[in-house]
């Protein structure tokens, strides 16, 4: 395995490393928090009903903004550390 | 002036904005004509995506469906943008690292198999198709209620608007006119939700009025709007769902359909970089998220505000006098999406639910069933009506309802064309075309794509809403596993891939004609299409994403059997991975 062979498969493990990290929380907030878990934080009240409902109609899609811009700016970080990027 | 000369003008005016760019946007070359050239910004590329994706349904249909089914239909605002999460990091930036013009080409070249990209070809065009149905009888509505004209003739005009600019600009003039679109249809959307959010709770930001206090009663506005339809028998607007392995599997359904539909991927291939496909995810949600926070802010007011209408004395009072009916409901009276018929013959319009728990109560009030039917899709188009708003705002929303149907209709219409022309003229029938010959395909197929389609939507197959769940189901079991794997996995091979491919578009498809009817033909469904006799309990409407599930499964059992993919397709997989040394995207 060459110098330049050990550096990209590294690039690709810390790649897939921020997914899967992404992925969770993507989950957490509409699987988790906004459907399944719903019940289980019914008492965290926000406007005059539960978290849960907040999360299923707003949270989850600010979330997913949120985690597309951190995932940006992180690859594009990782490009030039590994010296991966365009230009 | 009359209203129906407000809403021409606003109207035509879009339109003349649409035709003007068209004319400065003419593409010279393949190039421009499949990828825009290559060199659009990505924050212009993320609000073209957002007018792209957001379609009739979401402009006109979702707010009335989240408002008729409260928390259970979240399921529509998780699911159509947490698409776009597993796009930003699965898809769109290695697809345009790979940097062609098409999905199924990127399919053909990474399992090396002209098989593989005609089965891509086919499902992209069934998903396309039956997706651009509703984008056409949606403009139709819109036409025939705010210009009286036929909905033929409204079809017609559509059919030549997104001739102008498609055929003449391809991507290029698509994604200008997408940006315009964009603006006109987001203006419409948010201005009359600004106006009601501050009427009913004092804020002027909908996603906040949302959470906000109902002035009139001081109890926030979700649990005035849980009192007011639990006193007429509906289940309450934020009550909890039972079947959560079917909200669970839906919501996933549409996130992979989302990631999976080409005419959104191709959005990708047009920006600069690698770095640019993933900014350009981002913003592309930012834009879409103005209106899907917007939209749970329309349905719940909407639905207050059409209970108030019905009952100005609150719920538990008399209801109100046909006779006295509001205007808005006398002009959708006659598009029949609105039907009244007296049962009890009081003069009265009774709105309520009328199930067997409610029925004492029903009686008790001399009530001999529900007098008045209203038709989801009309919510957001009747909501400047229904919310007392001046005549401008009901031309607005014309022009945004169209501005949302049309711009979806040309980008899917340029992913049927170009997978016409590039991947089976170019790719198969006739690979030494010139460059010119191959424009010129482009050009004639589009052409036809528009003919094709403006046919379906003036004789619509009668099942307008299947289809929708058809398109994405598709997507999520074929599309969606196969460029996944392609970019993940260097050891699927091209026996793998088909068979997954196959394997998820028929499991999908067989189960929704189970029991939607084959081919979506009245009478020939097999199973009533009831909870009871759903697997598990999973909706044909959810099945999408066990198609995918089988789709990866048969992928990789196949695959693990069969021989690995040859050492130039696992460098090709190499390629993609890494960002350096992307060109912009070509057709070679």
């Amino acid at each position: 395995m060459t110098e330049h062979d050990r550096n990209a498969a590294a690039y690709w493990s810390a790649n897939l490393r921020l997914i899967i990290g992404s992925l969770i929380v993507w989950a957490l907030v509409s699987y988790g928090f906004g459907i399944l878990l719903r019940p289980m934080l019914s008492g965290i009240t926000v406007g005059g009903t539960d978290i849960g409902f907040w999360f299923a109609q707003q949270g989850s899609i600010l979330t997913f903004i949120v985690l597309i811009f951190f995932y940006a700016w992180r690859m594009n970080k990782l490009d030039e550390e590994f010296g991966l990027s365009e230009e | 002036m009359s209203q129906f000369a407000i809403n021409l003008i606003f109207v035509g005016g879009s339109f003349a904005l649409y035709i003007a760019i068209a004319i400065w946007a003419r593409a010279g070359s393949t190039k421009e004509f499949y990828v825009a050239g290559g060199g659009v910004h990505p924050v212009m590329n993320g609000m073209a995506t957002a007018a792209d994706w957001m379609s009739a349904a979401s402009f006109i249909s979702m707010a009335g469906l989240i408002a008729a089914g409260g928390y259970a239909n979240s399921t529509y605002l998780m699911g159509w943008t947490g698409g776009y999460v597993l796009l930003a990091m699965l898809l769109a930036p290695y697809l345009r690292k790979f940097g062609k013009f098409t999905v199924p080409e990127f399919i053909g070249d990474r399992f090396y198999s002209k098989n593989a990209r005609f089965v891509a070809v086919a499902c992209l065009i069934i998903a396309s198709v039956t997706y651009v149905i509703g984008q056409m009888t949606g403009a139709g509505v819109a036409f025939s209620r705010f210009l009286e004209v036929e909905s033929n003739t409204g079809l017609i005009i559509a059919g030549v608007i997104v001739f102008l600019y498609a055929v003449m600009g391809g991507m290029k003039g698509i994604t200008y006119t997408q940006v315009a679109q964009y603006v006109v249809l987001i203006i419409a959307y948010t201005i009359p939700a600004v106006f009601i959010s501050l009427q009913l709770t004092g804020n002027f930001l909908p996603p906040l009025g949302l959470f906000s206090d109902h002035i009139e009663s001081g109890v926030p506005l979700l649990q005035k709007l849980d009192m007011v339809v639990r006193d007429l028998g509906f289940v309450d607007y934020t009550a909890d769902v039972d079947n959560k392995l079917n909200m669970v599997l839906f919501t996933l359904s549409l996130m992979i359909g989302t990631a999976g539909l080409p005419h959104v991927i191709i959005r990708f291939f047009t920006v600069p970089k690698v770095s640019d496909a993933r900014w350009s995810a981002g913003w592309a949600l930012v834009f879409i998220a103005l209106l899907y926070l917007t939209a749970p802010a329309v349905a719940s007011m909407a639905r207050l505000n059409l209970l108030t209408t019905i009952y100005p004395a609150g719920p538990t009072a008399d209801a109100i006098e046909y006779a006295e009916r509001p205007d808005w409901i006398k002009n959708w009276e006659q598009t029949g999406l609105i039907k009244f018929e007296d049962k009890n013959n009081d003069g009265r319009i009774q709105l309520y639910n009328d199930s067997a728990a409610f029925k004492a109560t029903a009686d008790e009030r001399g009530w001999n069933g529900n007098e008045l039917t209203v038709n989801n899709d009309i919510l957001v188009l009747a909501n400047p009506e229904i919310a007392n708003l001046p005549g401008w705002v009901v031309g607005l929303i014309a022009a945004g309802g169209l501005a949302a149907a049309l711009s979806t209709a040309a980008g899917l219409l340029l992913a049927i064309s170009s997978a016409i022309s590039h991947d089976l003229i170019k790719g198969s029938i006739n690979p030494n075309i010139s460059e010119k010959g191959e424009l010129l395909a482009a050009r004639i197929s589009m052409a036809v794509a528009i003919l094709v389609a403006t046919w379906l939507g003036m004789n619509p197959p009668g099942f307008a809403a299947q289809v929708v769940a058809l398109a994405f189901g598709i997507a999520a079991a074929s599309i969606f596993p196969a460029l996944m794997m392609g970019i993940f996995s260097k050891r699927v091979n091209n026996k793998g891939a088909i068979a997954g491919m196959l394997a998820g578009l028929l499991s999908t498809v067989i189960y929704i004609f189970l029991f939607l009817g084959w081919f979506f033909i009245p009478g020939t469904a097999m199973l009533a299409n009831t909870p009871d006799n759903w697997l598990f309990g999973i909706s044909p409407l959810s099945f999408g994403a066990v198609g995918a599930m089988i789709n990866f499964i048969v992928a990789f059992a196949v695959s693990s059997a069969t021989e690995a993919p040859p050492a130039r397709i696992q460098e090709l997989v190499e390629s993609v991975r890494y960002p350096k040394g992307a060109g912009s995207a070509t057709g070679h």
